[in-house]
């Protein structure tokens, strides 16, 4: 049974003075169970829309997006979000940030500390509990932020380039971290990016969006062997699909820069 | 040019520490920030006392510092100036706390809600704008020129000011914050009590230490009109009997009770809100 399916989503924008910009094209697609799909585009091509939509926080102009046959209402803990931009609650510790959800939901005290626990342990956290999230550095930040959203349990984690703010280094650690996540405990999961490699190295589909006005110009499989290793990335399939998206890149980023 | 010709680290260091003092936005260290404060005042007194006792100036219109501090140790033990100072202090934190309570609530709920907003908001602009000395002719009419009209200045003059700055500081909230309480699962509910609240509380707490600092001018004008007792009945006493030394112990007192709540109010807040500061 397919999970998430978006059915002919579309946005425009009022941009004052009667004028509408049109942000996204009527969109059709499907993330099957346990999927990891990354939408690639260039910057300002909608891609984050279409992941605002799903996860509640803007509202499709036509179309709607069902997750489980149900229609997409309103924000809910059923589909767990990490932002680009440090979205940690600064006035509560790192454990408090992974408990919000749990709490909200009314979880007793020993279970809230038994899955934070679990989950700082998951991303490497261990021994940060107490710590504020200032205290923390950018990509240990992020990596909270994923604990946080995967302890409320979500059906779906939607990503809207979460690494985008990190340095190289940390970012490719982060991406690994993720798909080590991924691979081991099979969560459905829309990445959204705007960088090649990343789209390649987690997913096992690549959605390709043209330049705004968005729409998906190309669903590509990506059919490499899990678990995935960084030395993948030097491997002739990886190169090969690399050369295809770049050019379905190139020729989107040179549109959205005419 | 120095520098640019400097052959060596070892060179430049010396230029460097010559030019410190008048580098723009160099910091100094905390003994001579002390120093420094300290000596701005040593001065003032300095430049009073050269006035006063060299005799440039009538005792009647300025009294000497020496004097000052005689008339002030006769208001505490001849006066019970003390009894003025407690009753002008209940004033101030009378009215400060009353109008936190009403005006906190209110404007958490502005700040949250567009909609109590746009109903309040127009009417407390207007009445931030009407001074709260001019009231004291009308509450004297209506409440007498008891300790009710004293703590209903005090109120006048800080509720509007805090219903404002709270709304704004709570209207600011971090909209990405917020978003994340919604996908984490949070109601309406959940986002006023654990994004909003907690977000504006260091700005809420901080507006609190500014509005205080307002009340303590308001308290004085609203004793210097119809009253028997606190700093300010205590000051237009003074003015009759044509005793500029108390009238500036006075002052001083004033003064030195607002920086020692401000102080206060300082530490709390730093200790209560330490995560804003990291």
């Amino acid at each position: 049974m397919s999970q998430l399916s978006i059915q002919g989503v579309s946005r425009t924008f009022d941009t004052g003075k009667g004028k509408r910009t049109q942000a996204l094209l009527p969109v059709d697609f499907e993330v099957n169970d346990n999927d990891f799909v990354t939408i690639l585009g260039p910057s300002g091509c909608g891609k984050s829309t279409l992941l605002r939509i799903v996860a509640g926080l803007e509202r499709p102009s036509t179309g709607r997006a069902l997750l489980d046959g149900r229609p997409v209402q309103g924000p809910g803990a059923d589909r767990g979000m990490v932002f680009q931009s440090y979205t940690l609650f600064p006035w509560l510790t790192i454990a408090q940030n992974i408990c919000f959800g749990l709490r909200e939901r009314g979880m007793g005290a020993a279970e809230q500390k038994e899955r934070s626990d679990y989950f700082m342990a998951k991303v490497g956290l261990r021994g940060f509990e107490n710590h504020y999230p200032k205290q923390l550095s950018g990509g240990m930040q992020q990596r909270t932020a994923i604990a946080r959203a995967l302890a409320n349990d979500p059906k779906i984690l939607l990503l809207d380039e979460p690494f985008g703010a990190l340095d190289n280094q940390t970012r490719v650690l982060m991406q690994e971290l993720l798909l080590g996540i991924w691979e081991s405990a099979r969560k459905t999961v829309l990445f959204v990016t705007h960088d090649i490699d990343e789209a390649i190295f987690m997913a096992n589909r690549v959605a390709v969006f043209s330049a705004r006005p968005g729409r998906i110009k190309s669903d590509i499989a990506v059919n490499l062997p899990h678990p995935r290793h960084y030395t993948i990335k030097t491997s002739p399939e990886f190169m090969d699909l690399k050369a295809r998206l770049t050019e379905e890149i190139r020729a989107e980023a040179m549109a959205a820069d005419h | 040019m120095e520098q640019v010709q400097a052959p060596s680290h070892l060179a430049e260091a010396p230029a460097r520490a010559r030019s410190r003092w008048l580098a723009p936005l160099e910091p100094v260290s905390a003994n001579t920030r002390l120093l420094l404060g300290l000596g701005f005042f040593a001065l003032f007194v300095l430049v009073w006392a050269a006035f006063t006792l060299g005799g440039y100036v009538s005792p009647t219109f300025l009294a000497s510092p020496m004097t000052m501090v005689k008339e002030g140790w006769l208001l505490f033990t001849e006066h019970n100036f003390i009894h003025d100072i407690g009753m002008t202090v209940w004033r101030v934190f009378g009215g400060f706390i009353l109008a936190s309570v009403i005006a906190v609530p209110l404007g958490i709920a502005m700040g949250a809600y567009k909609g109590v907003e746009a109903f309040f908001e127009p009417f407390v602009s207007f009445c931030r704008y009407l001074p709260a000395s001019a009231f004291i002719p009308l509450l004297i009419l209506w409440a007498g020129i008891g300790e009710t009209q004293k703590v209903l200045v005090i109120f006048i003059g800080s509720v509007f000011q805090i219903v404002l700055m709270v709304a704004v500081t709570v209207g600011g909230a971090r909209r990405d914050l917020v978003e994340a309480a919604y996908t984490l699962g949070a109601g309406d509910r959940g986002i006023i009590t654990r994004v909003l609240i907690p977000g504006a509380a260091p700005g809420i707490a901080e507006t609190l230490r500014l509005v205080l600092g307002w009340a303590w001018t308001y308290v004085i004008v609203a004793e210097l009109i119809g009253s028997s007792s606190g700093i300010g009945h205590m000051i237009t006493d003074s003015q009759a009997l044509l005793n500029t030394g108390q009238i500036i112990f006075g002052i001083i007192i004033i003064g030195l009770i607002g920086l020692v709540s401000d102080f206060v109010f300082k530490a709390i807040n730093r200790r209560l809100f330490a995560w804003s500061s990291i």
